[in-house]
């Protein structure tokens, strides 16, 4: 059997992938001239900050499951592991754009988004005063800057790693050696995934919306929001290059494991879901109640039960069966469901804090995503395109391409 | 149940088992069962075994505790005794879910534990015909059933050209019964004029 190893990017999908860049670009314009001003411009910048913050975590989230699969020495998945690698790639692109909407938002002074920001608010008010060691401008900037740095970092390591074994066979001393070195940087990614994305980015990006109101189960909360959407575009590149003909190695076994994936943490997602509101609605303190105010019973209630269909009910009772997991239709379409779910789930923690009153999903949001989707497009088939699509000298590989569920 | 006549081969290696299996089902024997020290994957399709149905009985049996935890809690709380929580509704959706949940998992999990014993025919005090004791050790053993039609002898001949040991023929209660072993013996002795 001869292997497809080069992906050459179609000229279809570049086209497809320059047009969405552009409707992004179109729309960031033409909301900054529509919203920009208007009401201190707050539907424009919390739709760039809900985007660029999902789809950054997102493209992250690929990286934290390929560190994961690596510290379980995993080795099903090193069939398709450069989809993984590629996808990952996107956190430069993405890690930029997001760093610079987060600048604009802390230096422009948004209070309108973060209300922190403001120092004669907080050094009135009791609750923002104590909180004011962590929520202040210069944390906020130092940590961000740290936070992507290192994610932008530790992903380039972990791709040069698994890049330096493109050229010549392992003996099993130095494939030893491999799996160490990348058992060694997978364990400083997680840890650095776990100050982050598990604890403190969420709480500053996001949970800061609302200064006053916490949450302790918001950081994971997003965190498998963020995770369930990344293995489901991690399973939409991978299902495309099956259609091309690419990655033979990757049959439906493969898929079967993706599909439990998306389904295990769409489960873990609602049982987050459920431990925060739950125990809000239980206690019934008007101090948390207040966040769930106008999602539960005001304009957002439809969001609310419709992030509840989409990331639950959906994924549990389609991917409930064997044969729904293993089925490439019943993937695609859960697939495009959950990242859809997952991207209207971060609008409402956005949205619902910003803009409370009413609910303006529209064109402008749309197009902004379609944005990052052509720019995660262009991003990952420029890096597969570039080398090799099988790593044929992993020590793993072999176990990749005979295993079965 | 019923006594039927079985021929008995035991392997002593995976890589000749799956083989033989292949090459007795081609040969037209039917294969009553294989029995291994372990789960060995891939045995199940190669005797050509149909999907078992008991995650569908397991969806049921969680569907089953679901409905009876909703209307249970439901019942109890909105017209049998509703009580004041905090001034929360009588119908509070959100806290009985915990409760739903675990009876979900309660009835899904003993009803599958059950519904598997059935299948496989297992339970306290209940015994079975073991074709060879060394199934629980290291050896494969597979076990063809005979027909009317079967010649045990060619039978025979025929497992041991395709690498088996230890072959032997049996008659056996393909079902389970009360009883001990020591005693075993007897369901054969009363039935003796079934035997084909």
């Amino acid at each position: 059997m001869s292997l497809k190893e080069h992906f050459e990017i179609p000229a279809k999908y570049k086209l497809w992938s320059m047009i969405l860049m552009g409707v992004g670009a179109l729309s960031l314009i033409l909301g900054y001239v529509l919203y920009g001003n208007q009401d201190g411009g707050v539907r424009f910048w919390s739709a760039l900050l809900h985007n660029s913050v999902y789809f950054l975590l997102v493209v992250n989230a690929t990286m934290f499951f390929y560190c994961a699969t690596t510290l379980a020495l995993g080795g099903w998945q090193i069939s398709f592991r450069r989809v993984t690698e590629a996808i990952s790639a996107s956190v430069i692109p993405i890690g930029a754009i997001t760093f610079v909407i987060l600048l604009c938002l802390v230096m422009g002074h948004k209070t309108i988004i973060y209300e922190w920001l403001d120092k004669d608010v907080v050094s009135k008010d009791a609750v923002l005063n104590g909180k004011k060691g962590f929520l202040n401008p210069s944390f906020f900037i130092i940590w961000t800057t740290l936070t992507i740095g290192l994610w932008i970092l530790l992903g380039l390591k972990m791709r040069q790693i698994s890049r330096s074994i493109d050229d010549a066979p392992l003996s099993v001393e130095e494939g030893k050696a491999f799996t160490w070195k990348n058992t060694v940087w997978s364990s400083v990614y997680i840890v650095w995934f776990a100050l982050t994305v598990a604890s403190t980015v969420p709480w500053l990006w996001l949970m800061s919306i609302n200064a006053h109101w916490f949450s302790t189960m918001y950081s994971w909360y997003t965190f498998a929001s963020t995770f369930v959407a990344g293995i489901a575009l991690m399973t939409l590149f991978v299902i495309y290059l099956k259609n091309l003909g690419y990655l033979e190695f990757t049959n439906e076994e493969h898929l079967h494991d993706l599909g439990k994936f998306q389904f295990a943490f769409s489960i873990f997602w609602t049982y987050l879901w459920f431990s925060q509101f739950m125990l809000i609605w239980y206690a019934n303190i008007s101090e948390e109640t207040i966040y769930f105010k106008n999602r539960f019973e005001g304009p957002y209630s439809g969001i609310f039960y419709l992030n509840l269909v989409i990331n639950f009910l959906a994924p549990l009772l389609i991917y409930m069966t064997r044969s729904s997991k293993r089925n490439y239709a019943t993937v695609t379409f859960m697939s495009v469901a959950l990242l859809f779910g997952h991207w209207l789930d971060v609008y409402q923690m956005v949205f619902g804090s910003t803009i409370k009153g009413e609910v303006m999903l529209g064109l402008f949001d749309f197009g902004i995503a379609a944005g990052f989707v052509g720019l995660i497009m262009w991003q990952t088939a420029r890096v597969l395109a570039k080398y090799p699509l099988i790593i044929k000298n992993h020590p793993f590989l072999k176990e990749s391409i005979i295993h079965h569920t | 149940m019923a006594i039927k006549k079985f021929v008995v081969g035991a392997f002593t290696d995976e890589a000749v088992l799956f083989p033989a299996v292949k090459k007795v089902r081609q040969a037209g024997y039917k294969i009553h069962d294989v029995y291994t020290p372990m789960a060995i994957h891939g045995l199940d399709k190669a005797m050509g075994l149909r999907e078992t149905s008991l995650h569908t009985a397991g969806f049921i049996y969680g569907i089953t505790g679901t409905t009876t935890a909703l209307s249970g809690i439901g019942w109890i709380f909105t017209s049998d005794w509703p009580l004041n929580f905090g001034g929360k509704p009588h119908f509070s959706l959100p806290a009985w879910i915990p409760i739903t949940f675990e009876l979900t998992v309660l009835f899904a999990a003993v009803g599958m534990v059950l519904t598997f014993c059935y299948l496989c025919q297992m339970a306290p005090f209940v015994k079975k015909h073991h074709f060879s004791l060394r199934a629980t050790d290291d050896h494969f053993v597979m076990v063809i059933e005979c027909t009317p039609r079967t010649n045990v002898a060619e039978a025979q001949a025929f497992l041991g050209s395709i690498g088996a040991v230890d072959i032997n023929v049996q008659d056996a209660e393909t079902g389970w019964w009360l009883g001990r072993y020591d005693k075993d013996t007897k369901p054969f002795e009363m039935n003796k004029t079934a035997i084909v």
